[in-house]
């Protein structure tokens, strides 16, 4: 996790290209089907910007091979659930 | 991860969240996806809403999903489940196939080890009445 100045440029996260195919998100268009991914597959890699114990940090997701993750998605902050 | 900045994530945590854990800092990073880009792979992302559902994936160790829940956001999730999850992937991880983990299993209880003599069988060593939690 390598920590980052904080600026006004809007951070930004990012797919991994060797692994992630970034094809996958172009394909993605509104209304078109959504395309959801397979268990038993490699999960795509990314680096993200992310806050983590008082900092701003790039988290990789390659960094965590070897450990068991649970990357959680959710609609915003401040949502109540 | 959310759509949201990385200082907005600061807010939460430093007015909300650490107000729910005697003032210490979130313990896991709070990740920001703010072009939707990590989520369309994930395939969570809500063109309609420009956010991202409840989803949740289990990774393993070699980078490989073992499981995934995707819920709307009214429903808040359950994290002893996932805890049970990931106890029940490490166990069979580490057993190579020899064992598998019954409907219900919590760590400490029976499980199956899959064979020829277990086919037909499984009423034997595993009943609802006895071995699904209430």
């Amino acid at each position: 996790m390598k920590e980052f100045e904080a600026g006004c440029q809007r951070p930004k996260g990012q797919p991994k290209p060797a692994a992630a195919e970034p094809a996958v998100v172009q394909e993605v268009q509104k209304g078109e089907e959504r395309k959801m991914i397979q268990v038993g597959k490699p999960a795509p890699m990314f680096s993200a910007p992310a806050f983590y114990q008082g900092k701003f940090v790039e988290v990789d997701l390659e960094e965590y091979k070897g450990d068991w993750v649970m990357l959680c998605f959710y609609p915003g902050d401040f949502t109540f659930v | 991860m959310s759509v949201d900045s990385v200082f907005v994530h600061k807010m939460w945590n430093d007015h909300e969240l650490s107000k729910m854990l005697d003032g210490k800092d979130i313990p896991f990073p709070m990740l920001s996806d703010q072009n939707g880009n990590i989520g369309r792979l994930y395939g969570v992302y809500d063109e309609e809403s420009g956010t991202e559902t409840r989803g949740r994936f289990l990774i393993d160790p070699d980078g490989i999903v073992q499981a995934f829940e995707v819920m709307t956001p009214p429903v808040g999730r359950n994290v002893n489940e996932v805890l049970r999850q990931i106890k029940a992937f490490q166990l069979v991880r580490e057993a190579k196939g020899t064992q598998v983990t019954p409907a219900g299993w919590q760590p400490g209880k029976k499980t199956l080890k899959p064979g020829p003599e277990l086919v037909g069988n499984v009423w034997k060593e595993w009943n609802p009445k006895q071995d699904l939690d209430k």
